[in-house]
């Protein structure tokens, strides 16, 4: 049903031969609408996940690429809108915002195209909400998380900015200022999942204090070389960690230090307060 | 005798169905020699069936072969709960496999997500009489009273059946436990979850060789799981593992002692005419089966059963299509989750046939001689006891037969997700829910 390049047939004899572009448009719009609700549903399915409480990792890693395939053929069709970058309260300043981001794998494109970073979702989104771009921007400045994610982010924006009427789809052509080249404005009107689902990196484990990534810190990493992480990894994440049973995915933020931005790849400060938390909940756990 | 009068050519028969009423069954597993059937369920139990040796002379009267009764019945795994990550622990038992016979007793492996158990299965048919220092009860004699010393003396009594776990093996894995292997050397044991593979020696249960390992160091960078393993049949060296991209690795434990790098990759290039959005998660390889024969492998991924040649990597030497009308319908499968069901399939004795479960209490066997599938139905409403079997059918288009289902009309949630055959004998148990079907080929046309 959704196989690629599947076309219908078009059997509407009133139509014109000048009306075949609207008629490609059409069609591929309904693709692109079925291949967003599959989007959707996945990123649902990905959320309940968290819900559960033994998630089960073989149906969240399937689910999980096949978002990232709609997701590589979405920014390669030039269809990917910035999703959701709303905040969940007006008074909430950009570190607080929780940034969670996803590496795709490769660029199919062999040229110089930045390496695509896509943010699936933010904590409470919401619908209607246009986010200027400065802000996206100065995150990333405040951030002293790794600029990789973030600049990638950027990337994106500014590689948004030279595709000019590339999009199809419906809203694509009421926003036209995408492709204005100045700042853009990020329609959030996405259809993409409006109840805050977890991002893919989230599922997996951003929040893990592994040092898994390029640690910019490598006196920390040998300080915390002994210490066991598998406590801090996957299973902790999509269970809600330690700290409360069965919380929902809201808590399983709110639960962590408010200062932490950005849970993804952890810079140094954030993972020394992480791992006082994490501690700290242990020890009310262990009771020690 | 009591045979109805079916026709001569379909000749399976349907023996008995014994009808476990408290839970969803959960794996299915026929000992070495077949006598013995367990089963495990999600409420943690194991019900061990064994068959009846036939007391007949005339071994081959119609209707007198051994028919399966409930031997033992005992809890193995009970609900536990991880503190530290808050998490219930299922007590659903995940696989069972029994361990070569060596003595009287029966050993057998059940595991859930976490924990694997040694069970050992013995049978206590004497007890010891005329104890001197205690009377028939038990109860201490006055010493006064004794006036005389006796051996005491072993005397027969009713049949007793004990189960007691003689190891647990815990703590050896993080992710959850989808299979585990018994090798030929008679000594360990595999034991794979979704990230990692465990080798365990039977004796030692405070250790394992951790033999495969995929966990990224990132998790975000996950794409892969492990979803199935298990040791060759013949050579202890050996074992295979399927992943969820519907790759099959063979390892050789000679070659290092972490086998993350395979000796063998078995995978089919994709066929990009059936590319979808859906094309890898119908890719993932739920089941894994060595042949007998050792030379072979089945696979089973969610529309199709594949048989692998060991010597050839870049693709099965068959393909069988189980369902093939569901691959319209993966959308909805993907919405309901049915698309994620794990099937098992099967090999039977002479690895001539195999037998894998579908939708709608259907399940589907294909003869590799004449690559010819024929669809069953494990269902009691269709079917009386010692009736034949009938062959169903899908109607996906051209002359609709009378007792043709549609596709419309299948129902997804009764499906045969476990099965087992009997390891020199057409015997076949399947799993239907809380049902399990025991079905034997008879093969009657001398005996009529």
């Amino acid at each position: 049903m959704f196989s690629k390049g599947t076309k219908r047939k078009f059997s509407d004899g009133d139509e014109e031969i000048s009306d075949e572009s609207l008629v490609g448009a059409r069609v591929a719009s309904s693709y692109s609408l079925q291949r967003q609700s599959l989007l959707d549903m996945s990123l649902i399915k990905l959320q309940l996940c968290h819900m559960l409480v033994e998630p089960n990792l073989c149906r969240s890693v399937l689910i999980a690429n096949t978002v990232r395939q709609i997701q590589e053929e979405m920014t390669h069709d030039g269809s990917w809108h910035m999703v959701a970058e709303a905040f969940c309260s007006a008074g909430q300043s950009p570190s607080e915002r929780l940034v969670a981001t996803e590496v795709l794998c490769r660029s199919r494109e062999q040229d110089a195209e930045p390496k695509l970073f896509s943010v699936i979702s933010y904590e409470g989104c919401r619908e209607e909400e246009v986010v200027a771009d400065e802000t996206l921007c100065s995150v990333s400045v405040s951030d002293t998380v790794s600029n990789v994610c973030l600049a990638g982010r950027i990337g994106q924006c500014w590689e948004k900015s030279e595709l000019s009427g590339v999009e199809r789809d419906e809203e694509a052509l009421e926003d036209s200022r995408l492709g204005s080249g100045e700042d853009e404005e990020i329609d959030t009107k996405d259809r993409a999942s409006t109840e805050s689902p977890k991002t893919i990196g989230q599922v997996f484990g951003t929040f893990e204090i592994k040092n898994g990534s390029p640690g910019p810190d490598s006196a920390l990493e040998e300080l915390f070389s002994d210490v066991d992480t598998s406590y801090y990894d996957l299973d902790t994440m999509l269970t809600g960690m330690q700290s409360a049973p069965k919380m929902g995915p809201y808590d399983i933020l709110d639960s962590l230090a408010p200062s932490h931005s950005s849970p993804s790849i952890v810079s140094t400060p954030n993972c020394r307060s992480d791992l006082n938390e994490l501690d700290h909940i242990m020890e009310i756990i262990v009771g020690s | 005798m009591g045979e109805d009068g079916e026709s001569p050519k379909i000749n399976h028969s349907f023996l008995r169905d014994y009808v476990t009423e408290a839970d969803v069954i959960s794996t299915v597993e026929f000992n070495q020699t077949g006598d013995l059937l367990a089963t495990g369920d999600k409420g943690g139990r194991v019900v061990i069936f064994q068959r009846e040796t036939e007391s007949k002379g005339e071994s081959e009267e119609l209707g007198e072969s051994g028919e399966y009764n409930v031997y033992s019945t005992f809890q193995s795994h009970e609900p536990d709960f991880d503190y530290l990550k808050s998490l219930e622990i299922e007590e659903k038992i995940n696989k069972i496999r029994w361990l070569p016979q060596q003595n009287a007793a029966h050993f057998l492996l059940s595991t859930n997500d976490k924990t694997i158990k040694l069970w050992k299965v013995s049978e206590r048919d004497k007890r010891p009489e005329g104890y001197n220092l205690k009377d028939e009860e038990g109860r201490i004699k006055d010493i006064s009273t004794v006036t005389s010393l006796r051996v005491p003396v072993l005397k027969p009594t009713d049949l007793m059946v004990e189960v007691r776990p003689r190891r647990i093996f815990a703590n050896g894995h993080t992710y959850h436990v989808n299979s585990i292997s018994v090798n030929s050397d008679g000594e360990t044991y595999l034991s794979a979850d979704d990230l990692r593979v465990n080798m365990w020696h039977l004796d030692i249960t405070d250790r394992s060789f951790n033999i495969v390992d995929i966990k990224p160091a990132n998790m975000e960078d996950l794409t892969e799981v492990i979803t199935a393993a298990e040791f060759h049949p013949q050579h202890c060296h050996l074992f295979v593992y399927s992943s969820s991209k519907g790759t099959l690795r063979l390892c050789d434990m000679r070659e290092s002692a972490l086998c993350d790098k395979h000796s063998k990759i078995f995978e089919e290039p994709e066929d990009p005419g059936n590319r979808s959005f859906f094309s890898e998660i119908i890719s993932s390889v739920s089941d894994v089966k060595f042949s007998h024969s050792g030379r072979y492998l089945l696979t089973r991924d969610y529309l199709t059963v594949k048989v692998w040649d060991l010597n050839m990597e870049k693709g099965p030497v068959e393909t069988y299509q189980v369902h093939e009308y569901l691959r319209s319908k993966l959308c909805s499968l993907y919405e309901n989750d049915c698309i994620f069901d794990k099937f098992e399939c099967v090999w039977n004795s002479t690895d001539s046939v195999i037998m894998t479960g579908a939708y709608n209490s259907f399940f589907r066997m294909f003869d590799r001689e004449t690559g010819r599938g024929v669809t069953l139905e494990a269902w009691r409403e269709s079917s009386k006891p010692r009736a034949v079997l009938r062959t169903r059918r899908v109607y996906t288009g051209g002359r609709r037969r009378r007792g043709d289902v549609g596709v419309d009309s299948l129902d997804f949630t009764k499906k045969i997700l476990h099965m087992a055959w009997h390891p020199a004998e057409n015997i076949i148990a399947i799993a239907a829910t809380n049902n399990l079907y025991i079905f034997q080929d008879r093969v009657n046309a001398e005996n009529l």
